[in-house]
């Protein structure tokens, strides 16, 4: 299990050649990366400011992945989320999930994500040319995770 | 003492992201120390008044308005989270 919040970039690709290695019961690898688009709630986004909550944010994050394992039958997973300023096209975040079959793999990327979107303290704020603001929380998110009811 | 912490939004709203607050022995859950910093008055009034959605942690813990404080404890107030 690789947790990591970070300011620096990531090489998804890196990743997932690193939770294989050494490895031959491998059959399948899902990765989900988020990014940073050009508009979300605001128009003309031109960055996205990341602030997170040192120390619960990894635990929070080492919580959600437990629950996966307990969950699904995954071999090993992966999850970045980076913080501070990141500008448009970015990466934001990464979840990877390995195992011997798809379904399972990518089961469990969903829920990472699901859980991480409404349980890991980050919060984001927008940055326009008119100034800022902080993204609302979104119900639909909030359904999202509830429908694994775990 | 408890350490106290304030996130995004919350941060902004009160003009402070942490402090360091001896908590008088009649407040012993996270309801009661709300409406301490609510007594503030202002934007703290607003900001911890019982309509607003805040979460909070205890010890970096998930927590609720019926959780037990203490001194020691480390207690963060925030918005509703938007990761990912």
């Amino acid at each position: 299990m690789y947790i990591s919040v970070q300011t620096e970039d990531f090489d998804a690709a890196a990743i997932s050649r690193q939770l294989c290695k050494n490895r031959t019961d491998i059959g399948a690898i899902v990765t989900f990366s988020g990014l940073v688009r050009d508009r979300s709630e605001a128009q003309n986004l031109l960055a996205l400011e990341l602030e997170h909550y040192p120390g619960m944010t990894e635990k929070a994050l080492e919580t959600i992945a437990n629950s996966a394992f307990d969950q699904w039958d995954i071999d090993d997973l992966a999850i970045i989320h980076r913080v501070g300023r990141l500008e448009r096209s970015a990466n934001i975040v990464l979840v990877v999930v390995v195992s011997a079959h798809r379904k399972q793999a990518f089961e469990a990327c969903e829920f990472l994500m699901d859980y991480l979107k409404t349980r890991a303290p980050f919060w984001k704020k927008e940055i326009t040319r008119d100034g800022e603001s902080w993204v609302d929380f979104k119900a639909s998110d909030q359904q999202a995770s509830e429908r694994w009811k775990i | 003492m408890a350490r106290l912490l304030y996130f995004a939004s919350l941060r902004e709203q009160i003009n402070t992201d942490q402090e360091q607050l001896e908590l008088p022995q009649d407040v012993t859950s996270v309801h009661l120390l709300k409406g301490l910093l609510a007594q503030r008055g202002g934007r703290w009034n607003e900001a911890f008044s019982a309509s607003t959605a805040l979460l909070v942690s205890v010890n970096q813990q998930m927590a609720n308005e019926q959780s037990k404080i203490q001194n020691a404890d480390e207690i963060a107030f925030f918005p509703p989270v938007t990761g990912g």
